[in-house]
């Protein structure tokens, strides 16, 4: 057996052609399946702890009205939120992985705004943690909720201004200003300016007060030229609102792991599948098969060859493949142990649906084909959520995922990666006894062609 | 290899007791029953899809038979050369050699792999990629592979089809070598003359029945329909015994 292992890997180093075809497609397309499944089609969820209820309507600042559930409606479209009723809950639940994000409204936020305005000095400031576990999904909350709260900003930022502004104008022009419930008529700068001049037309030439007057109505018009000029000044001022940004380490939301395993798991089916099939259909093709099954090597013996070949490859790929992700998502490199365990025994089992596949192909290209016209199905079948399908339907698909390694293979890896239920015992045990029956239906392929 | 030698001609190698084997509904050997000797050298012939191949099979231990048993004396490996080349095309001359002299438990490969290619005259050639070979020099290496182990028997399927007369002269040179130390040596071909040529014993094969067993004289005589005139004296032309043959198949419906 040791020489036939030899042989192989021989074989395959002479053959860079059916290595890709064989390890470097399989990697790639489940790179590309997991980057489907763990990028956005859902939205971040997010933790939110609304202290002042904003959500709700409006927000009075000055005498003006702010919409908020206008921009509320607008972050909820982006965002899946979970609602908590204080800020250690909304943090907890980042920590727990529930949520990539924690966006927190303080409830001071609306006096804030409030002095901001009146007294120029406030910080009204909205607080957003995020998970710094999985970098990629850390970065797809930020967005989703920076996106928004710009939005809210600029809203805001352009209402304060608005109230500002009018004010100015008052002080410029007089109006009506609303004091405690009464409207008290209010002077303005260039009513008091006229009102001035006009005090000093009917003063006599020479009196005294003119001067000390005209130095009043230069005070009006500089002071007015320069207020006009201000309202525009002050709408270029930049924003009032802070979002204060903090990040910890919380647990890494399941999906993010899932994907990951689901992309390993699909390179470790395609590997072990296609490697185990192609092997023993080589031995065909090559007519050697008669040679070796004269007594030169048992057929057991042929098969655990070509399942070990494949599974130590479709380990070796995948165990690569992992380390690659942990760069991306968070993969607890302290379970490494069941990490190996996990891939080895899903590369044994997928090895065994090889040869088994293998066994009744005649030549590489239709073991090839024949392998991937069944592994595509079983992974699809596998994945299919529990609650998309109903009744007789789902007790088919889940006696099919039952019956071949992909399923199991996940479980244990998705396990393995970040310690998901249900634990990686039985999985492993699943697969050890999958091995052993697509082994025995392989050496009973081969006893079809004796 | 002992029984071979010390008793040399009489001594049972092979002995096939009512071999069928069916392939689905279809009969490839029809209830066969023969002996094989040491040291004696039998042709199969027959016409395509006659059963040769299948009957060669079963004996390699390729095929089981669907009834009827082969009894090995002793009960070793025999040497198996299948008509179409068993080699791995993408490892060298030398490399294949050495894999099948290293699965046959060869005492020293190393000397076993150079012994061959010195037979097969492919010495200079050891290091080239079997798929680069021409077809019969593909031929020379599958007939090696059979070799390696100094069988008790040694099986060739139509072993000289591909081959360039100077091989084929070559190839039935070291095969008589093999027979006369001993070596049971059966063989299938076409080449009827060949058969007549090299082979004590002829197995003549329709449609997976035995049709039937002696020497190449003893088929002469039937073939040509105990017409007496034409004797083992009468000198005559190779291809009338091909035609005889065409005819002798032709009567018994084949
Ligand atoms: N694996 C198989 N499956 C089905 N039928 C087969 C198989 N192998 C051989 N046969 C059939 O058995 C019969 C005998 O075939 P075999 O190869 O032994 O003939 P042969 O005498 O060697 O012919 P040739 O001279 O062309 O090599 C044929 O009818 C063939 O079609
Ligand atoms: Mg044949």
């Amino acid at each position: 057996m040791r020489w036939l292992l030899v042989k192989d890997l021989q074989i395959l180093r002479r053959s860079p052609l059916l290595v890709g075809l064989l390890v470097v497609y399989p990697v790639v397309i489940a790179l590309m399946i997991g980057f489907a499944l763990s990028s956005p089609p859902g939205k971040p969820t997010v933790a939110l702890y609304d202290a002042v209820r904003t959500g709700r309507g409006a927000v009075s600042i000055g005498n003006q009205q702010i919409n908020i559930s206008h921009y509320a409606n607008q972050l909820f479209q982006s965002i899946k939120p979970i609602r908590v009723t204080s800020r250690a809950q909304a943090i907890r639940k980042v920590q727990d992985g529930q949520a990539q994000a924690a966006l927190i409204v303080p409830a001071d936020i609306v006096s804030q705004i409030n002095s901001l305005i009146t007294q120029g000095v406030g910080n009204p400031t909205v607080e957003l943690i995020l998970n710094s576990r999985d970098p990629l999904e850390r970065q797809f909350a930020q967005q989703a909720i920076a996106a928004r709260a710009n939005q809210v900003e600029q809203a805001v930022s352009k209402q304060v201004l608005r109230v500002a502004v009018t004010d100015l104008q008052q002080v410029l022009n007089g109006g009506k200003l609303q004091f405690l419930g009464q409207s008290v008529p209010l002077l303005g700068l260039r009513n008091a300016r006229a009102i001035v001049q006009g005090t000093i037309a009917s003063l006599p030439a020479n009196s005294p007060l003119r001067p000390a007057l005209k130095q009043v109505v230069d005070f009006a018009d500089l002071a007015s030229g320069g207020l006009g000029f201000a309202s525009p000044v002050l709408s270029s001022i930049g924003s009032p609102l802070t979002i204060k940004q903090t990040e910890l380490t919380g647990k890494t939301t399941p999906s993010a792991s899932y994907a990951a395993a689901i992309a390993v798991i699909v390179s470790l089916m395609f590997v072990g599948v296609l490697l185990a099939a192609g092997l023993l259909a080589l031995e065909r093709s090559e007519h050697a098969y008669s040679r070796l099954v004269r007594g030169l090597i048992k057929p057991e013996g042929l098969l655990s060859e070509k399942v070990l070949l494949a599974a130590g490859a479709a380990t070796g790929v995948t165990l690569l493949m992992s380390a690659l992700v942990s760069l991306f998502v968070h993969l607890e490199w302290m379970r490494f142990p069941l990490w190996l365990a996990a891939l080895v025994m899903g590369a044994l089992a997928f090895g065994a649906l090889g040869v088994a596949i293998g066994g009744l192909a005649r030549d590489v290209s239709v073991a090839s084909l024949m392998a991937f016209v069944v592994s595509l199905p079983i992974a699809f079948v596998a994945l299919v959520p529990g609650d998309a399908v109903s009744g007789t339907l789902k007790s088919i698909l889940d006696a099919v995922a039952f019956v071949f390694p992909f399923k199991a293979a996940l479980q244990a890896a998705a396990n393995a990666f970040s310690g998901t239920a249900p634990g990686i015992g039985w999985p492993l045990i699943h697969l050890a006894v999958l091995t052993l029956v697509f082994g025995a239906l392989a050496r009973l392929a081969l006893r079809r062609f004796a | 290899m002992s029984i071979g030698t010390q008793t040399a001609q009489r001594t049972v190698t092979v002995a096939v007791r009512g071999l069928t084997k069916r392939f689905g509904a279809r009969i490839a050997l029809d209830r066969i029953s023969f002996e094989l000797y040491a040291a004696e050298v039998v042709a199969i012939i027959g016409p395509n899809g006659a059963g040769k191949t299948t009957l060669l099979s079963i004996l390699a231990g390729v095929l089981n038979p669907s009834e009827g048993e082969v009894i090995r004396t002793p009960d070793r490996r025999f040497g198996w050369v299948p008509q179409e080349p068993a080699l791995y095309s993408k490892l060298s001359v030398a490399e294949n050699l050495r894999l099948f002299a290293r699965l046959e438990r060869v005492a020293d490969p190393d000397q076993a792999v150079a012994a061959m290619l010195a037979q097969i005259g492919l010495e200079d050639r050891a290091g080239e990629e079997v798929a680069r070979l021409s077809g019969g020099n593909q031929q020379r290496v599958n007939i090696a592979i059979g070799l390696l182990c100094e069988p008790p028997a040694l099986l060739l399927d139509e072993p000289s089809a591909s081959l360039d007369p100077r091989q084929r002269e070559r190839l039935w040179e070291f095969i008589g070598g093999l027979a006369g130390r001993g070596t049971t040596i059966i063989f299938s071909t076409h080449n009827v003359a060949e058969a007549e040529r090299y082979a004590g014993r002829t197995l003549v094969l329709g449609d997976g029945e035995l049709l039937f067993t002696g020497t190449p004289a003893d088929l002469e005589r039937a073939v040509s329909g105990g017409d007496t005139t034409l004797d083992a004296d009468t000198p005559r032309l190779a291809g009338d015994f091909e035609s005889a043959f065409v005819r002798f198949l032709h009567d018994r419906g084949h």
